[in-house]
């Protein structure tokens, strides 16, 4: 990490804590001078949304645990009391509610951006393959989440989730038992729940570092997905992207306070405001929005182990991807042919999203059979072939030459001048 | 544009927010409150209203225990003075205990105290009541929605108290196909969420309630203040909510303008 | 880095420190429920204040009841216990302020103002010792008041420190009588 900056402590003390932890130049060295592609657009701005969020999901999260109750008998009552009572309670429960959906926004659009600008390619395999884990981590913590406040749809959410284990031959009957620590979604679920709902955020900031150290030993792809080539093709990332990443992450801010102050409930379920009831299940278990596609997926298959194993394999495909693209650009503003069927990607995913709310019937489950094979299909058939037999557009010689032949009409004053 | 983009895609992402319908209930009456839209607010004398209705007529069998007494004075809610919480806790009959002599006792309500439930458990609640239960009504309009669809639920929310206020006013003959599948004790509406036959009888009837404040006193106008004051039961802290969401974006916005033209100065020499 | 030259730096400095404020300031008043969510919440303080019949208590009798989450001790005074507490000159206690939140703040802790509109039978006041918060012993010590037995404070029949590492009087809450035979605390 450390090689890009030339720090010198200047005061005694600085020199003192230097030689015995150099923490001041690495943070200058990974957060400040680290050169950075200077082409980067907006849709690059959603990490740092991205850390941030996490940040507001961990401090809202660990406020509310000081208030609430993980008991079955008193939890949903233990909310409302955030809710009615404490001081701000509203504010903060709202914050995490639909800070986790703000969260999936975010993480979707930070998906799509580094499948449509091929950020998953050599040599960044690895960071890819951490963000697809982080992505795994972030769907177990929102689920078990979810099931705290004790809801109708919190406890048959869980029901219906776990049970997807017992699909697993032999031992799944076994394997549900034991993750439910009893013979049905009860008090100790939601204690087990909860403790790991409090220890998972901090196993993703460990592995949002680890993704964040993965980063910075290839550095940043770009929108040509050029690699870049000397040093005019960079720029510090402070000021310049900690400048447009707060612009971004305050206007995300204005997105998710719109919700958060005049909407916090849309995203959510209304049935939820009615506590759990072992004995009645709601007229429609529908998850909440991030997982309809896999819910979507689960269901297009008519046979339990099938569908478990589909939709388990639609995301576990997401760590193959590096391999299964073939073709060697990266950028898909090359791919004539890739820029197509990556909108067809992204269709699929906004279908099955919207089937996965649709009761499992009729057009809806022909539909959702359709959809969940061309996500496949997209994965192992058209990606690879792409990779053969499609012909790119002409690739830029560098970053600097890209940003100069988009900038024909160039400025008054303007010859290229990068920092440094 | 770069930026118009982003925020196009986002909302794009939305679009596959859940739109589902529940079996066979008709969509409410789209009726309007002044707490509708981003800057509504209560009227404070519908939920003074709408808390008479309350009390004279659903606290009979619906339990509110979210609530306290004393919430009646919180700001943002019907604006009874202390005082007046005071003396209308006073009305209600609360448990309290054990005494010294080990035995529970009644008292009158204090202002800290939960609005008492009119059962003391969900299964006496059921035997009153031919079998079914009637709902708490602490969250009756969060838990309840009044049409469904990821458009209409945007624009409209999710219709809580429409719901409330058309099932207390949707009472009707059935149609002659429903009529045969009638049930013994069970009364049609078809705004009903759970089937069309409900356990409650129609519980309003014109100028049941007085109201101190000479207002109409209307099936219909029952319904629209029991049904504004539960969807303050439900949210509370609804102004509260939307006058801090003001200020917050307001803030937002400058600040995201002084970000962009900070962004802007430090990119000025760099071509990007 | 190369943004330091600037045709203008006057105004590139304003909007520097102006982006600079707003941020800080976002940031402190975002940090506010943050740390007003750990305070007293609503159903909290609306339990602050209770009543009390006081008409069961016997002379010479004490009852402790809880206000607040802490005890509070309500001791129906005998004439003897009274007298004793009278006959000490303010300027022999070690604390001479009254902690009476009924009277004026520094008034001295004279009998007669460590109770309230003069009924000097009724003592009322907190149970938690000015040391460390231990619950002080009643009916014992050396002056036939409180004692404390943690760390050794004696208080006197009107709550007040007179030995030991206590720094203050127990403190008097906030009450008033309803009734004859009512009082309210908080």
């Amino acid at each position: 990490m450390g090689g890009h900056s030339n720090y010198q402590p200047k005061s005694a003390a600085e020199k003192w804590l230097h030689e015995r932890l150099p923490i001041v130049e690495l943070v200058k060295s990974s957060a400040l001078d680290f050169p950075t592609p200077k082409n980067l657009n907006y849709w690059w701005t959603f990490g740092g949304i991205l850390a941030l969020m996490l940040v507001v999901q961990i401090i809202t999260g660990i406020v509310l645990v000081m208030h609430y109750t993980p008991q079955a008998e008193l939890a949903f009552n233990s909310v409302e009391h955030i809710m009615r009572d404490v001081n701000y309670g509203w504010l903060l429960r709202y914050m995490h509610a639909n800070g986790a959906s703000m969260f999936f926004i975010a993480v979707y659009i930070h998906i799509f951006r580094g499948m449509y600008y091929g950020s998953y390619k050599a040599p960044r395999e690895v960071l890819w393959i951490i963000g697809v884990l982080i992505y795994l981590v972030m769907m177990a913590t929102a689920f078990m989440g979810y099931v705290l406040p004790w809801g109708q749809m919190s406890f048959w959410g869980a029901k219906v989730i776990t049970n997807l284990f017992s699909a697993i031959p032999f031992v799944g009957e076994a394997v549900t038992t034991w993750l439910w620590g009893g013979y049905a979604v009860d008090n100790p679920t939601l204690n087990r729940f909860f403790s790991l709902h409090y220890l998972l955020p901090f196993v993703l900031a460990g592995l949002v570092g680890l993704h964040i150290w993965a980063l910075h030993v290839p550095g940043n792809n770009n929108p040509t997905g050029v690699s870049v080539k000397s040093g005019q093709d960079t720029v510090p990332f402070h000021p310049y992207y900690t400048m447009k990443d707060s612009f971004a992450i305050v206007v995300f801010l204005i997105f998710f306070g719109l919700f958060l102050f005049f909407s916090p409930n849309y995203l959510g379920h209304a049935i939820n405001y009615q506590p759990a009831d072992p004995l009645v299940t709601p007229a429609h278990i529908v998850p909440e929005w991030y997982y309809l596609p896999f819910y979507a997926i689960l269901r297009a298959i008519p046979d339990k182990l099938g569908g478990v194993v589909a939709m388990f394999g639609s995301i576990l495909i997401l760590f193959a991807l590096p391999w299964l693209d073939t073709s060697k650009v990266r950028s898909g503003t090359y791919r004539p042919l890739y820029k197509v069927f990556f909108w067809f990607f992204v269709l699929t995913c906004i279908a099955l999203g919207y089937l996965g709310s649709k009761p499992p019937e009729g057009a809806y489950v022909w539909w959702s059979r359709f959809f969940t094979i061309y996500y496949f299909v997209h994965f192992l058939v058209i990606l690879p072939l792409l990779g053969l037999l499609e012909t790119p557009k002409p690739l830029p010689s560098s970053i600097s030459d890209d940003v100069l032949a988009k900038k024909k009409p160039a400025l008054p004053q303007g010859q290229a001048q990068p920092a440094e | 544009m770069k930026l118009l983009k982003t925020l196009a895609a986002a909302s794009l992402v939305l679009l596959a927010v859940p739109a589902f319908a529940a079996e066979g209930q008709k969509d409410a009456k789209d009726i309007s409150y002044s707490f509708e839209g981003p800057f509504g607010t209560f009227d404070k004398g519908q939920l003074q209203r709408g808390y008479k209705v309350y009390k004279e007529v659903c606290s009979a069998c619906h339990a509110m225990h979210l609530l306290s007494f004393r919430n009646l004075s919180d700001h943002g809610g019907p604006g009874f003075t202390e005082e007046q919480v005071k003396a209308l806790a006073a009305t209600f009959t609360v448990k309290d205990g054990p005494g010294e002599d080990g035995e529970m006792f009644d008292r009158p309500g204090l202002p800290s105290d939960r609005f008492p439930s009119p059962f003391p458990n969900d299964q006496a609640a059921k035997n009153a009541n031919g079998g079914a239960l009637p709902p708490d009504l602490s969250l009756i309009t969060k838990s309840r929605a009044g049409w469904y669809g990821t458009f209409n639920q945007l624009v409209n929310g999710i219709g809580g108290p429409e719901y409330v206020y058309s099932v207390l006013t949707g009472f009707e003959q059935p149609p002659p196909e429903i009529a045969k599948e009638a049930v013994e004790g069970k009364h049609y509406n078809p705004y009903f969420a759970s089937g069309h036959w409900m356990g409650m009888a129609p519980p309003l009837t014109d100028g049941q309630v007085t109201f101190d404040d000479g207002a109409p006193d209307k099936v219909d106008d029952m319904a629209r203040d029991v049904s504004a004051f539960l969807a303050w039961a439900a949210e509370p802290k609804m102004e509260e909510r939307k006058s801090m969401g003001f200020a917050t974006i307001i803030y937002l916005a400058i600040f995201a303008v002084l970000l962009y033209l900070v962004k802007q100065r430090v990119w000025a020499k760099v071509e990007h | 880095m190369s943004t330091a030259e600037h045709a203008d730096p006057n105004r590139r400095d304003f909007l520097y420190i102006a982006t600079g404020a707003a941020g800080a300031v976002g940031a402190a008043l975002v940090a506010w429920p943050f740390i007003d969510q750990m305070n007293p919440d609503a159903s909290v303080r609306a339990l602050a204040s209770i009543e009390l019949d006081i008409a069961p208590i016997a002379e010479g009798q004490s009852i402790t009841i809880k206000w607040r989450g802490n005890p509070v001790f309500v001791r129906h005074r005998t004439q003897k216990e009274i007298d004793d507490a009278k006959a000490v000159p303010v300027s022999d206690l070690p604390d001479p302020d009254a902690r009476n939140a009924n009277v004026k703040e520094g008034d001295p802790a004279t009998d007669v103002n460590r109770v309230v509109d003069g009924k000097e039978k009724l003592l009322v006041m907190m149970g938690v010792c000015t040391h460390l918060g231990c619950v002080p012993l009643g009916q014992q010590g050396d002056y036939g008041g409180w004692f404390c037995p943690c760390h050794g404070s004696h208080y006197d029949t009107a709550g007040r420190i007179r030995k030991g590492p206590a720094p203050q009087n127990l403190p008097v809450p906030i009450y008033a009588y309803i009734s004859d035979t009512k009082i309210r605390i908080g």
